[in-house]
């Protein structure tokens, strides 16, 4: 087995013997770098000296990468856009110092939809990523690369960030599991901002276990975000001990199976697994969650009509691209945001200030966040009589690189992903199997309530052991 | 819906091409055909969540802190002159 096959626990395990030495795993990244990145084009960039140089400070680190909004200090941080171009990061993000103290360092910046949006990594501006399991496909996005480069076992694990389900489908895509955090467990700090109410940091591993262990050292209070509660963090990776299904009651939102485009075998695999949950113990119960039905619609108005204010900053002032053809404070901002953003970001940029425009802002974003109210309350109601839902993650496998074309189609490969997003709870894809033509890997989701990520791992754990 | 597309770009103070313009008109109109279903939806005295977790005030003490250095924040600069970022100029009819 080679070094870079391994898994968090087992990186750790065999630094902690003596084995090995950080650096040997780095090198053994950085040599599976050579040899597959050209095809697969997971990382964007690697500063294979500086990952050798930390590897060497820190002797018993395991390495992770990191995906390209997050700042890590000295690093390039381009989002997947041209407009940040050459830009350093002068600070380290929150995530990153927290990594940082508990074992674990920078390793490599994996690409990603440009500003975390999409659903295929189609969008990145910079370059092409590729599924590991089906070269012709989509990793899926907006973290394609860090689900290729897990995947494809070039790297230990990696950070994703999940705005409507960009953690969660692409880990299903890529057989990893991948856990969005509740709104709040992780500090936003320093990872560029796409809609702030919806944002979250977390791991993708391959492993359950693994995800555990990096979720332990991401969470927690910041006091540089202020939605980031006090609550303490539990040692989630040593909860895990003795995981079990026996009595748990696992929901199954009708809404959620009734769906149009739902892959038969997306289906046969979701079908499979909750006989695998009820055989293992796990008491099955139809549930339903009333609104969701409304959720995309919600979601493209009110992550749109943040994105459109988080962008403003890109202004060719201070950082990022300036166009050559600034002659005054008019043409410096159409001009340079002009040449720097591509075409979905600009698509929502115009969708975030039409539906905040004035005479257009009661109608569609004030009424907005009042039906995200009523989703957030379905979830409510749902966790008061069940421990944990479990539903499709994306409503297809892997498509093919350039099959999607349409904005409001790509958009609806999130349909399961956001309505967890909106109610700000946790959830997570689990591998559970492959599709039986193409052999193409699919995950399904489990959602918690919120700060409930000890509730969810455990359950994700159990499934992935049963 | 209609939506003047390049009136709203102006006002997020994009610069779109024609052909732009062309491709987004269509593909914006179908996304707020689509979104216009939560109009449906009955929200009478039904309160807005702004967040995804209900939030208070995080206070600390006013007290002074180093913050980022100047050559570090300068860094990214796309043009500076001395300690100040360059800019084209801004105030109509000022001597440059």
């Amino acid at each position: 087995m080679e070094l870079y096959e391994l898994g968090i626990k087992a990186a750790q395990d065999g630094l902690a013997k003596g084995e090995f030495s950080s650096c040997e795993l780095v090198q053994s990244i950085i040599d599976r770098f050579h040899a597959k990145n050209a095809e697969v084009g997971a990382y964007l960039t690697f500063d294979e000296e500086e990952a050798l140089s930390l590897a060497k400070e820190n002797p018993k680190a395991v390495p992770i990468a990191v995906k390209d909004l997050i700042n890590v200090r000295g690093q390039p941080c381009t989002c997947g856009s041209k407009i940040l171009k050459g830009y350093v990061s002068p600070y380290d993000a929150t995530v990153i110092r927290n990594m940082k103290s508990h074992g674990f360092i920078p390793c490599g910046r994996v690409n990603m939809d440009e500003f975390a949006m999409g659903s295929s990594t189609e969008n990145s501006a910079l370059g092409v990523t590729r599924n590991p399991y089906a070269l012709d496909r989509v990793p899926g996005g907006s973290s394609g690369g860090s689900a290729a480069a897990v995947g494809g076992d070039m790297c230990i694990a990696a950070l994703g960030t999940d705005t409507g389900g960009s953690i969660r489908q692409p880990a299903s895509f890529c057989n990893c599991v991948g856990v969005k955090p509740s709104y709040g467990r992780v500090s936003r700090y320093g990872v560029t901002a796409f809609a702030s109410s919806l944002d979250q940091v977390g791991p993708m591993t391959k492993s359950v276990e693994d995800a555990a262990v990096l979720l332990g050292a991401l969470a927690g209070h910041d006091e540089m975000d202020g939605t980031t509660p006090k609550d303490p963090v539990p040692d989630y990776a040593k909860e895990l001990e003795g995981a079990t299904l026996k009595g748990v009651k696992i929901g199954l939102p009708k809404e959620y199976f009734q769906v149009s485009g739902l892959d038969p075998e997306v289906k046969r695999i979701t079908e499979a697994a909750i006989a695998k949950c009820a055989a293992a113990g796990a008491e099955m119960v139809d549930v339903s969650l009333p609104h969701t039905e409304y959720a995309m619609a919600v979601y493209y108005i009110i992550a749109p009509a943040e994105a459109s204010a988080n962008l403003a900053r890109f202004d060719g002032v201070r950082y990022g691209h300036r166009s050559a053809e600034a002659k005054d404070v008019y043409s410096l901002y159409v001009k340079s945001r002009a040449e720097g953003f591509g075409p979905e970001v600009k698509r929502r940029i115009i969708m975030g200030t039409y539906v905040l425009s004035s005479g257009y802002y009661d109608a569609y974003y004030g009424r907005a966040q009042r039906v995200r109210t009523l989703i957030k309350r379905d979830f409510d109601e749902v966790f008061a009589k069940v421990d944990a839902l479990l539903t499709p993650c994306a409503p297809t496998p892997a498509f093919r690189l350039g099959e999607l074309q349409d904005p409001l189609t790509m958009y609806l490969n999130d349909l399961f992903t956001i309505p967890s997003s909106l109610a700000g709870v946790c959830a997570a894809s689990v591998p559970a199997g492959f599709t039986d033509d193409k052999k193409l890997p699919v995950g399904v989701q489990f959602i918690c309530g919120g700060f409930e990520e000890s509730r969810l791992l455990k359950v994700c754990k159990a499934f992935e052991e049963a | 819906m209609k939506i003047d597309v390049g009136y709203v770009a102006e006002l997020a103070r994009l610069e779109l091409t024609e052909e732009e313009k062309s491709v987004f008109q269509p593909q914006l109109e179908d996304i707020v055909k689509y979104v216009e279903k939560i109009s449906s939806v009955d929200v009478e005295g039904v309160e807005p969540m702004m967040h995804g977790r209900p939030l208070v005030n995080a206070f600390r003490e006013d007290e002074v802190r180093p913050s980022m250095d100047r050559e570090e924040a300068l860094a990214n600069a796309p043009a500076r002159v001395g300690d100040e970022f360059l800019l084209p100029k801004i105030v109509e009819g000022a001597e440059s």
